[in-house]
């Protein structure tokens, strides 16, 4: 089922990012002395997207028969051991052949067996294994990162968008924006409505940064259209990347594939595209090039086909990563196979990494943290081996 | 002394003014027993008026396809598919409309305030542009008549209605080893099954496993829908043999089997944990007081899920009846809080075109991070302060009362007078004093609207 990633309903805002279903959140933290150069984007892709459907095992024996429907689709050949990428990526061809897009596949969070999206976003946000209850850690793992660095100037991050990115809440400051507010109030009025708030806090502080983020005038309206979100949210974000921003986050929605995911899966595919191209050519050549996007999903879906030619919720699921601080043109990760054995609870691809491993790798690299940070303060449990060779 | 009147008006309403003789407990209970006078003054749709759009549109999606080459046909054809497109959502944005002026109007607002609970709690969304009329028939069929009906009605009434068959993907779930299963090498479907145990009844903590999911939804198979007839059960879909839920056995022939297990989902214990916890946190604290919790609870197991009762128990603690406003007002409900103290009646949403109604209404809804009908899961709406309450969202609700009001109004209302209509004794003396200061109207009746006493209940 298409969840939240379907254009419907009754709202007649085309263009405003508040009204797209698939676009929830942006997050951006400002840079520090300690981030340098490098650029972190996080991308939660909501709804457990198909890692089998997006860089198919072509070269494994049981993969045919297990999707006949899905299998039979013409994709694109990688050039790397039969695997191929799924076709509505074709535009993406370029950057894996100049190594700036690759993937880990059969990685996952530690969340297990009763593949909820929400739960198994949850823990994918907070970055908890599955030592500890859902829910127990409130804070996610990007908001930890920023705790661990010094100086970063935790006024200056703040989200745009719609909902709570819980990936970045917790007590380095996050703030949610959609560009399409202006609050037309006289200087009096702004003033006069602080003070209203005043005595609130959680008012309070909404309204303070509702109206320091109307005062500058930095929200950039992009184009409309219906793919107005997509460019809205990307320019949005690499405007601040090329300036003094470091980190982004950002979520994208409509991966939730039950049925007719030979056409279903298209449209998320399109937007991902979109926002790696786009986001490439925002930044130009010397910013993309400190750049490390990573596309995470809560779980992957299960290895066959299921009765409505869609498939169902999995385990094992697939990241993506693009930016010229990747080192791509590779899948990563080793490979369980497909066969009857080798399935999770004989129905899902049985996950070889941990998906958390993944982003304490490019944490490492891109800025400097140690593992004793990143096992205990970011990744609270995480023994954060068998990820590598992903970033430059 | 507290006001209970303007406790009641905040917690269990649409704000002030009061509804007339809505104060106490026994007057909002006995608002809930009489009849359902909104749904007369304000009718929307239920299945039977969606139907012959669906059939249409199938007839002209089959229309296009047998046209082939001929280009006339198959643009007639595409003609009478956006035709029926157009027909659904109509009665949708009627609806929307009517769910509005309801909320408005109502003498016995608890029960607008329940059906919007529980149409929370079952939440479908449209999922392709012949789904828009769906969710408010649901409401229409399956909430409001069930209101004060053991939970298992309501369950059992959600469970088979075409919105829900639809919307979790019942309608694709064949047992495998059924006969239609067996023809079209087709199979089951596992998301209603695992929805209505995650989050319709035992909650996501309880403990059941993959297999009751698994076995659930064996169970349902069956149950789907034809645009010809609405809700179908179809024993050509059923998985043959009998199906172990939480380790009770379902077996016999029909629908039967499938209310039977319904019927015990909805008096389990973890089930009344789940619900009597949900209705407390929506109506009265993020964080309610754990006795209040016990006591709804208690009464579930008691009554065996009997809703009329269970509200009564909720409504006859004190801590539902604390002076402090604990919740944040979600986006609907500040709208709808606003358009009432501003004097707006449902006529005059019911009167708006469908262009006003979307600019006005619906579009601001969304941008306060509600859009209408489409939560972002089947889990529904968040019901934290701080989901709502956020630079963006607060930036929305003020945008709509800077903007709104003057276009809805012949003249925007006096603001000092608006304070004492809408706030009651909750008007703060800083609130006053702000709107006496304003330079103009209508940044006082927006000040109103975006205080935190306004937006809290």
């Amino acid at each position: 089922m298409d969840r939240r990633g379907f254009l419907r309903g009754f709202g007649s805002i085309a263009c405003s990012a508040a009204a797209h279903p698939f676009l929830s959140t942006v997050t951006l933290a400002q840079g520090a002395p300690a981030l340098g150069e490098n650029r972190l984007i996080v991308v939660i892709l909501r709804g457990a997207m198909d890692g089998l459907d997006v860089v198919q095992p072509r070269f494994d024996p049981a993969y045919a028969g297990l999707r006949p429907g899905l299998a039979a689709s013409p994709a694109l050949a990688l050039g790397a051991g039969d695997w191929q990428m799924h076709g509505a990526l074709e535009g993406l061809l370029p950057l894996w052949q100049a190594g700036e897009l690759g993937f880990v596949h059969a990685t996952s969070t530690p969340y297990r067996d009763k593949r909820s999206h929400f739960d198994g976003q949850d823990m994918l946000e907070a970055g908890t294994g599955a030592d500890v209850p859902l829910g127990a850690v409130r804070d996610g793992w990007l908001n930890r990162m920023m705790q661990a660095l010094p100086g970063v100037r935790a006024e200056t991050a703040y989200a745009v968008g719609r909902d709570e990115l819980k990936i970045l809440s917790g007590v380095a400051e996050v703030r949610n924006w959609a560009p399409d507010q202006e609050l037309a109030l006289s200087a009096q009025g702004r003033l006069l409505l602080e003070h209203v708030a005043h005595d609130d806090p959680l008012f309070r502080d909404a309204v303070a940064e509702a109206l320091a983020l109307t005062q500058g005038g930095m929200m950039g309206m992009a184009e409309g259209g219906e793919a107005g979100g997509v460019a809205q949210l990307v320019d949005f974000v690499a405007g601040h990347l090329a300036g003094e921003t470091r980190i982004a986050a950002f979520s994208l929605t409509g991966w939730d594939t039950h049925k007719g995911q030979g056409n279903a899966l298209r449209r998320p595919l399109s937007r991902l595209q979109e926002v790696i191209l786009r986001m490439k050519a925002q930044l130009g050549p010397q910013v993309w090039g400190r750049t490390a996007l990573l596309a995470m999903t809560e779980f992957g879906r299960t290895a066959r086909e299921n009765g409505s030619a869609g498939t169902d919720h999995g385990t094992g699921g697939l990241m993506v990563a693009a930016g010229g601080a990747v080192k791509g043109g590779q899948v990563l990760g080793p490979w369980p196979g497909l066969g009857e054995g080798a399935l999770y609870e004989g129905r899902d691809l049985m996950p070889t990494s941990d998906a958390r491993a993944w982003a304490a790798h490019a944490m490492a690299q891109l800025y400097g943290l140690d593992r004793a940070v990143l096992e205990q303060a970011v990744f609270p449990g995480l023994r954060a081996e068998g990820a590598g060779g992903l970033i430059l | 002394m507290p006001d209970l009147a303007e406790i009641a008006a905040f917690r269990f309403a649409y704000g002030l003014p009061a509804a007339p003789g809505q104060a106490e407990a026994g007057a909002l209970l006995a608002g809930l027993r009489g009849p359902d006078l909104m749904a007369q003054a304000w009718p929307a749709h239920g299945t039977a008026e969606i139907l012959p759009h669906l059939r249409d549109f199938k007839a002209a999606r089959e229309a296009r396809k047998a046209a082939g080459e001929d280009a006339k046909a198959a643009k007639a054809a595409t003609k009478a598919e956006r035709r029926a497109v157009k027909a659904t959502k109509a009665l949708g944005l009627t609806a929307a409309q009517a769910g509005f002026a309801r909320a408005i109007d109502s003498e016995t607002p608890l029960r607008e305030r329940l059906v919007a609970f529980w149409a929370d709690h079952f939440t479908v969304t449209p999922r392709n542009r012949t789904q828009n009329a769906w969710p408010s028939a649901l409401v229409e069929e399956a909430i409001r008549p069930t209101l004060t009906a053991p939970f298992a009605t309501m369950l059992q009434a959600v469970v088979l209605h075409p919105a829900m068959l639809i919307y979790l993907d019942q309608v694709n779930s064949l047992g495998p080893n059924s006969r239609r299963g067996e023809k079209r090498g087709k199979g089951l479907n596992e998301n209603l099954a695992r929805e209505i145990l995650e989050l319709h009844t035992l909650g996501v903590g309880a403990a059941y496993t993959q297999d009751d999911v698994r076995e659930m939804a064996e169970l349902l198979t069956g149950l789907t829908f034809v645009p010809e007839r609405g809700y179908a059960f179809d024993a050509a879909r059923v998985e043959p043999g009998d199906d172990q839920v939480l380790g009770v056995t379902y077996g016999g022939e029909g629908v039967a089997p499938i209310l039977r297990a319904l019927t015990d989902l909805a008096v389990r214990p973890e089930t009344a944990r789940h619900l009597a916890g949900k209705l407390a946190v929506h109506f009265v604290s993020d964080a309610p007081d754990p006795a209040l919790v016990a006591v709804v609870e208690a009464e579930w197991l008691r009554t065996g899920g009997d809703l009329a009762a269970v509200v009564a128990a909720l409504l006859s603690q004190p801590a539902a009846w604390a002076q402090e406003a604990q919740k944040a007002r979600q986006p609907f409900d500040f709208m709808v809080a606003a358009l009432r103290a501003l004097g707006v009646t449902g006529a005059q949403v019911m009167a708006l075109p469908e262009q006003d109604f979307l600019a006005l209404v619906l579009d601001p809804l969304a941008g306060m991070g509600q859009p209408w009908q489409m939560a972002p899961g089947p889990d529904g709406w968040k019901e934290e302060a701080e989901a709502w309450i956020t630079p963006q969202g607060m930036a929305a609700r003020i945008d709509w009362a800077l903007a709104v009001p003057e276009k809805l109004m012949a003249t925007l209302p006096e603001a000092r007078g608006l304070v004492a209509r809408a706030l009651g004794s909750r008007a703060e003396a800083g609130l006053v004093w702000a709107v006496g200061a304003s330079e103009s109207q209508r940044e006082a009746v927006g000040l109103v609207l975006a205080s935190p006493a306004f937006n809290r209940r």
